[in-house]
């Protein structure tokens, strides 16, 4: 069982967690992830982290409700408990000094973006990001990323906050004025794709983080598998962060959309009464919680 | 570990040559048509008077071919004699001084190539059922709340860690508890048992019997941690230097999927038989909406499975109770060359199982939205006999044939899983990229040991349970052989 020790609203429908979990606290390096299971009838979903502090044991999750597991998990509060939280998965960011470099995120990507942009600082580059959302209203980690930041431009679609148009416009603009020597791009696909076709032709390297659909996090299934290069390679192992110029965009897309329908009839279920289903999941879980000093079963 | 075989007198009244006489008791089963649309458990398992008949039947001989045969050499002669005194406790402690989990091996043990291959019965007739017999005594003590543990030695004062909650695991850490040793478990997932629970259906072996055996083990003192994968939330010498363990041992299975690298296998639709069956079983992905996790939906739609052994027997079975319209087995040899046991292949063929043999997919085919709708397969003959025995299928030039399906199973078999070899240093591994051990199954690195899927390579339970059993055995004279030099 893992104690949400805070819970705050960052944007509508997108909410962080801080969450004790020391062993992964421990261990975490920015670009992995975690694996989450609310409750023992929940799915298991990958959640990247967004922070982590060895010292107080604990990891920081941004959550955007999007499916039925995330929209639950965002209805939780400080003092709840989740009841699996496995991780650090997957590899590691590159971090180096690479030179002038752009990290393009979109709405929660950038909280993926944010930890690897801060290393990358760290190593010496010189970091120009640039964070799109839909509107004003969806932005994050806005004065995180301008912390670590050498030049900060935030987009938004409806012009609503920052400059009004895409994140590419911003990198095509960006790409003009100077040379960049790597790009790092998370959040939605059609995103990352139209970053990797923008600086496909001056060859600049580029890095995006992959979204799969996985369900151990450890490479025992290959559900999560994506096509690199023309070769099946797996996010949650090999990834989640691949050379964009190598990723076939239309088969992770094909792939994630693979439960559609059922995704919809979990979300159906849930929206037709959330307080019973919040309900349930606590008293799952307090049920457990309970039962764990006979069973033995520890994780921390 | 037991003198009983020797010393007790029988309790079977029945001469020697009327014992041989009796028929094998049938066990009773769900029937094929029911069954094929329900999880249930297959098996029914023999009630106390079955269990008694089949008893009879055993002839007691001096030299016991059974225990010869098995694994972890069960004394079945002696577990058989408690049976017929009708002391199942004593039947049941017997039974775990060498197998920590007979309600499992009682029920997936490829018996007809183990102990019920080492009965003299079966050479002129058919021997002792005795997977049937172990399942009842381990069923008997679950049932009636009891539980047969046998004494274990003195705490050492020594800690071991184990990596992995599979068969190899949960045996080596039965054994290192009665010998005394502090033992805790680490598992990756968020549920305890390995393949025992996201592998084998629950038809075959429901998750409430794996969950009382690893009970039984947290009773007589293991300790269990869940979502701790080795490698990535903790290393192997973190646990030797930082966490004060003595000694580790790795059992954490085969782990990754081998798929057919034909075109078209990322279509939506084609799964590896791991992710299939972790859905279904560890996730109960067949009580959606109930449970969270999807699965691709196989009601009214055909299904092929590919492959042949266990895994694909139990993907196959497992989409009949989703509801598939038809449910087949692509095999690239023939049923002979099949290495799933004849059991599960009959008990497939009863619920409706089409087999094609002598096939292999060639290329997926979907549609515009990236669904699987057809599958394209060559004919095959057999050529020459291979490195493992088999003959090779050789291609039919022109053979090939497109069947239309919705959902593909790959049960192509697995490969290691690099996560503890990439994080271990120092740790030797072959070169299909398996863990190195030596006939102790200790590893390069002092004080670490591997057994099981890891060493190797996709295998079955009970070859596991040996494993771990003689990990222990190897992990015991190396505590003791580190106090002395620390002394």
């Amino acid at each position: 069982m893992y104690e949400i020790l805070e819970a705050r609203p960052l944007a509508r429908g997108i909410k962080l967690f801080v969450i004790k979990a020391p062993r992964i606290a421990r261990k975490q390096r920015p670009g992995q992830f975690v694996i989450v299971r609310l409750d023992d009838c929940g799915e298991r979903i990958p959640l990247t982290l967004a922070d982590a502090d060895p010292e107080a044991g604990t990891v920081t999750l941004v959550v955007q409700a999007i499916g039925k597991t995330t929209m639950l998990f965002n209805m939780l509060e400080a003092g709840d408990s989740i009841l699996d939280l496995v991780g650090p998965l997957g590899k590691a960011s590159e971090i180096e000094n690479f030179g002038t470099i752009a990290v393009v995120s979109g709405s929660v990507g950038t909280a993926m973006a944010y930890p690897t942009a801060r290393e990358l600082k760290r190593a010496g580059n010189k970091v120009i990001s640039i964070v799109g959302a839909r509107s004003k209203d969806l932005m994050v980690l806005e004065d995180e990323v301008r912390a670590v930041s050498d030049e900060t431009y935030i987009c938004t679609d409806d012009g609503s906050y920052g400059d009004k148009g895409l994140v590419t416009d911003k990198l095509k603009e960006v790409m003009a004025g100077q040379k960049l020597d790597y790009v790092l791009a998370c959040g939605p696909v059609p995103m990352m794709r139209a970053v990797a076709n923008m600086t496909a032709p001056q060859q600049i390297k580029t890095i995006v983080s992959l979204n799969s659909i996985m369900v151990d996090g450890t490479g025992m299934c290959g559900g999560c598998r994506v096509l690199v290069n023309g070769s099946s390679q797996f996010a949650c192992v090999d990834g989640p962060e691949f050379d964009a110029s190598q990723v076939n965009f239309d088969v992770l897309t094909q792939r994630n959309n693979m439960y559609r329908e059922q995704e919809r009839e979990s979300i159906e279920r849930l929206q037709a009464d959330p307080q019973a289903e919040l309900d349930r999941l606590r008293r799952r879980n307090h049920k457990i919680e309970c039962a764990a000093e006979v069973v033995g079963v520890t994780n921390e | 570990m037991s003198n009983t075989t020797q010393t007790k007198t029988s309790h079977n009244p029945l001469p020697n040559k009327e014992r041989s006489k009796l028929p094998r008791q049938r066990v009773p089963e769900q029937d094929a048509q029911v069954r094929a649309h329900n999880f249930l458990e297959v098996n029914l398992g023999f009630p106390a008077e079955q269990a008694r008949q089949e008893s009879l039947r055993c002839i007691e001989c001096p030299k016991p071919g059974c225990i010869e045969k098995c694994p972890v050499s069960v004394d079945v002669k002696a577990v058989i004699d408690l049976i017929l005194a009708e002391d199942y406790m004593a039947a049941a402690a017997k039974v775990r001084e060498d197998n920590a989990l007979p309600a499992i091996t009682g029920r997936v043990c490829p018996v007809e190539d183990q102990c019920e291959s080492g009965c003299v019965l079966g050479k002129k007739g058919e021997p002792v059922g005795i997977a049937y017999l172990e399942r009842f005594v381990a069923d008997w003590e679950r049932e009636t709340g009891r539980c047969g543990i046998p004494r274990s030695a003195p705490p050492t004062g020594k800690k071991v860690g184990i990596i992995g909650s599979g068969p190899a695991a949960l045996a080596c850490a039965g054994d290192l508890i009665q010998m005394g040793h502090q033992v805790h478990v680490f598992e990756a997932l968020h549920e305890l048992g390995g393949v025992l629970v996201y592998g084998i259906p629950e038809f075959r072996l429901p998750k409430e019997i794996v969950r009382h055996e690893i009970d039984v083990l947290h009773r007589r003192g293991v300790e269990f941690e869940t979502n701790v994968v080795v490698g990535k939330t903790v290393t192997i010498d973190e646990l030797m230097n930082g966490e004060g363990y003595d000694a580790v041992f790795i059992a954490t299975g085969a782990g990754l999927p081998r798929f057919l690298n034909v075109p078209g296998e990322h279509f939506n639709g084609i799964y590896s038989a791991n992710e299939f069956l972790t859905r279904v079983n560890l996730m109960r992905a067949y009580r959606f909406p109930e449970y969270d996790e999807p699965i691709y939906p196989c009601k009214d739609r055909d299904v092929i499975v590919v492959g042949g052994g266990n895994t694909a027997m139990d993907a196959v079975r497992s989409s009949l109770r989703l509801g598939a319209k038809s449910a087949s087995i692509y095999y690239r040899r023939t049923e002979k060359e099949m290495p799933a046991r004849v059991e599960e292949v009959h008990h497939a063929k009863d619920e409706g199982v089409h087999f094609e043999m002598l096939v292999n997919p060639v290329e997926f085919i979907g549609d515009e939205k990236g669904n699987l709708i057809a599958v394209k397969c060559i004919r095959q003959e057999l050529g020459e006999p291979d490195d493992s025995g088999r003959r090779s299928p050789v291609p039919i030039k022109g053979s090939e044939f497109v069947t239309p399906c919705s959902v593909a199973i790959i049960a192509a078999g697995t490969s290691a899983n690099p996560l503890i070899r990439m994080t271990t240093p120092g740790l030797a591994i072959t070169k299909r990229g398996y863990i190195q051990a030596d006939d102790s199954l200790a590893t390069s690195k002092p004080g670490v040991f591997a057994g099981g899927d890891i060493v190797t390579g996709g295998a079955t339970v009970i070859l596991a349970m040996g494993a771990g059993r003689k990990a222990a055995k190897s992990i015991d004279e190396y505590l003791k052989s580190t106090v002395q030099s620390v002394n």
